[in-house]
């Protein structure tokens, strides 16, 4: 089915690579315009090299740039980076951060939206975005609200959400997913050349999974 | 960033001392740390933009270095620094990283806030 528009809202450049960016090159390819929304340029990855290619100060300048190369790479035209501070997130006005993502929501008219599963998805940020689109989104009636992919890897996700029911095969935007992946080089790097001493890497890279959010309201 | 210098570090820090200085201190061992390994004891702190002024700054040790920073009514400390840089925005970057090259501490001081 073809989306009106996908809206996809993560913290961190590089939170889209490995499990959706294949889903946003689909979208894309089939002409469904993609906003994404990102909440922090991941000031505070560890991720500095040997020998360091970055330092703190310089890390969000390599990252914003490796996400816009992402963006290129994916087909998403209209990328916004809401400025907040990584790791903080969880510290913010809920209400407030709601309003900036409802703004976006009002603007861009989505079918879809992709975010984190709120509670499982490990990092603070992660659990805080997706708690705040979620806060967004309720403001609208439940019939007029978008579809909510949500990403969750906790180790008690399968336990206590099910199986994930979405499931797609991306192998036909593979080549495209890997080059998102390889833009984000600061992050992806030492991951990918991991996965390739495994030889896993394709296949695992093929499937993206999703559990489509359950209201509670 | 380049392997410590001490002497240089220890030049750059006696320019940095008995002034408003800004501070960014961070410990971190990762967010996933405790996903990874449920054994692990995740803990970290940072501070950013903090103003502070020392009277005596000292780095020591052979590498991973320390350096402490004496305020007239308190301290401040880091341990495991590997690297540093002395930026043309006149900031003192220091930051430790792990055998894969990951952060794990950063002490920067800076004359104007950090952006």
């Amino acid at each position: 089915m073809n989306e009106r528009h996908v809206l996809v809202v993560f913290p961190h450049p590089d939170d889209e690579a490995f499990g959706v960016s294949g889903t946003i090159a689909q979208h894309a390819q089939s002409g469904t315009p993609v906003t994404y929304a990102c909440l922090t340029l991941g000031e505070m990855g560890r991720n500095m090299g040997v020998p360091p290619f970055a330092n703190r100060e310089t890390l969000p300048f390599i990252r914003r740039h490796e996400l816009e190369e992402a963006c290129r790479v994916l087909g998403i035209h209209d990328l916004r980076l809401l400025g907040y501070r990584d790791k903080t997130i969880e510290f913010e006005d809920e209400e407030e951060l709601a309003d900036r993502i409802a703004t976006i929501v009002a603007e861009t008219n989505p079918s879809l939206v992709i975010t984190f599963y709120p509670g499982y998805s490990v990092h603070p940020d992660h659990d805080a975005c997706g708690e705040a689109v979620i806060r967004a989104l309720k403001r609208w009636p439940k019939e007029q609200r978008p579809t909510v992919y949500c990403v969750a890897f906790a180790k008690n996700c399968e336990q206590e959400l099910g199986q994930p029911d979405i499931i797609r095969d991306v192998s036909s935007v593979i080549d495209t997913k890997l080059a998102a992946i390889r833009a984000h080089r600061s992050q992806t790097e030492g991951l990918m050349q991991a996965a390739a001493k495994r030889g896993d890497a394709l296949a695992w890279l093929k499937t993206e999974r999703f559990w489509t959010y359950r209201w509670d309201d | 960033m380049q392997p410590i210098d001490a002497a240089a570090v220890q030049e750059a820090l006696n320019r940095l001392a008995n002034r408003d200085v800004y501070i960014h201190l961070e410990t971190t061992n990762g967010a996933y740390a405790a996903h990874h390994n449920e054994g692990f004891f995740s803990a970290g702190a940072f501070i950013r933009n903090a103003r502070i002024r020392f009277t005596r700054g000292k780095i020591t040790g052979l590498g991973p270095y320390r350096i402490g920073l004496k305020l007239d009514i308190g301290w401040v400390y880091a341990e495991g620094l590997t690297h540093w840089e002395w930026t043309k925005e006149e900031q003192l970057l220091l930051a430790g990283h792990d055998y894969e090259g990951k952060l794990a501490v950063a002490l920067e001081l800076s004359g104007k806030p950090f952006a």
